[in-house]
């Protein structure tokens, strides 16, 4: 019981010193699990966080799953990834409340409207750093080219192209032979 | 059927086929603004401002915002469970099968293929915001194309591009910084 509310809280407080996500995370996690609780070694922890990279999902949250799994089982898991998420509910709802109350000002939407161009700085540089771990050879290029031609003509649910995309991987990695 | 289990519905097949952390949920929420019309895709992009610049994985906040937005306040623990609930099966199987997992060839190839995926569709949507962002007129012939773009937001995002990938003394802030820094700029501005 202790423990499962202990894992509650430490994954909250990651939460809350999370900006961003992603590897934004990780060196919390370090102080906190590794430093703060002896939950994993450093190894264990690039590990986790490898795997939390290669299932669906948010890293952070597959991330928090897996660690409060290894410590305490299902429940672990459940209360880790609860904790991981709760500050994000309470916070985004009270300033969503805000932001809605305050929306129909003018300089509210006029600091708005330089947001909006400042996130599409944001996803631009996200593509970047995506494309750089992503697109390795020609194959991965083809796909990402199919991909992104269809999902910007088409209007189709991203479901079909993350099928499809698991099946040409497994095409071109382990039927056409090549090293994976 | 009832909007909160559309809600989690919605976020779980988001956590489930998303793959590549918070802004591969892109897409999909694009997708769901679409076919559900909950909310709008310029309200999606404040979103994106108000989930990179709080506490909290970007994807988490990205969910409650859109269930908030949607259905309130249970909307938006709805949608936040939605989205963990496959990585809370997924995680818990893989890790039952941890060694087998990390050494399939069918994994890692299943993977080579999705990254390139992932990639693409947050392409796509960065399209679509920089669409909505940018185009402000309406354009009906080619030589529309000059007049109905707002050429300040052009020069703030060259700014911001600088900024972020090529000065050295400002290229490892965080994001925060520049979204509070276009926020005065908008407002000087009356963007």
């Amino acid at each position: 019981m202790r423990m499962l509310w202990e894992l509650f809280i430490t994954f909250a407080k990651v939460g809350v010193m999370t900006f961003g996500g992603g590897y934004a995370m990780l060196p919390i996690l370090q102080r906190e699990v590794v430093e703060g609780k002896g939950w994993a070694s450093d190894e264990e922890l690039t590990d986790y966080f490898a795997i939390g990279q290669c299932t669906p999902g948010i890293i952070a949250v597959n991330t928090a799953t897996f660690i409060g799994q290894k410590q305490a089982g299902f429940w672990g898991g459940i209360m880790a990834t609860l904790g991981v998420v709760f500050p994000s509910i309470v916070i985004i709802t009270l300033l969503a409340g805000v932001i809605d109350a305050f929306s129909h000002l003018m300089w509210v939407q006029h600091a708005f409207g330089g947001i909006r161009v400042c996130v599409c700085v944001l996803i631009f540089n996200a593509v970047v750093k995506l494309w750089k771990s992503a697109v390795k050879d020609k194959w991965a290029f083809g796909i990402f080219a199919v991909v992104l031609v269809c999902s910007l003509l088409l209007d189709l649910s991203p479901v079909v192209y993350v099928l499809f995309a698991a099946v040409a991987g497994i095409v071109i990695k382990v039927l056409g032979g090549k090293k994976a | 059927m009832s909007v909160y289990l559309q809600l989690f519905l919605e976020f779980f097949r988001t956590g489930l086929f998303a793959v590549g952390g918070g802004m591969a949920t892109l897409p999909f929420l694009y997708d769901m603004a679409e076919r559900t019309g909950w909310f709008t895709a310029a309200q999606l992009a404040d979103m994106i401002a108000v989930s990179e610049s709080t506490p909290g994985p970007i994807g988490v906040n990205m969910a409650t915002y859109v269930g908030y937005t949607s259905a309130g306040v249970p909307g938006a623990v709805l949608a936040s469970l939605g989205l963990v609930t496959p990585s809370l099966i997924v995680i818990m199987i893989v890790a039952a099968f941890l060694k087998a997992f990390r050494e399939s060839k069918y994994v890692s190839a299943a993977f080579y293929g999705l990254r390139p995926a992932s990639t693409a569709m947050v392409a796509s949507a960065g399209v679509t915001v920089v669409l909505a962002t940018f185009v402000t007129g309406e354009i009906a012939a080619v030589a529309d194309l000059v007049t109905a773009i707002d050429w300040r937001y052009v020069v703030l995002a060259a700014v911001l591009l600088v900024l972020t990938r090529w000065c050295k003394a400002t290229k490892k802030l965080h994001p925060i910084v520049f979204i509070a820094l276009s926020a005065v700029v908008g407002v000087v501005l009356k963007f």
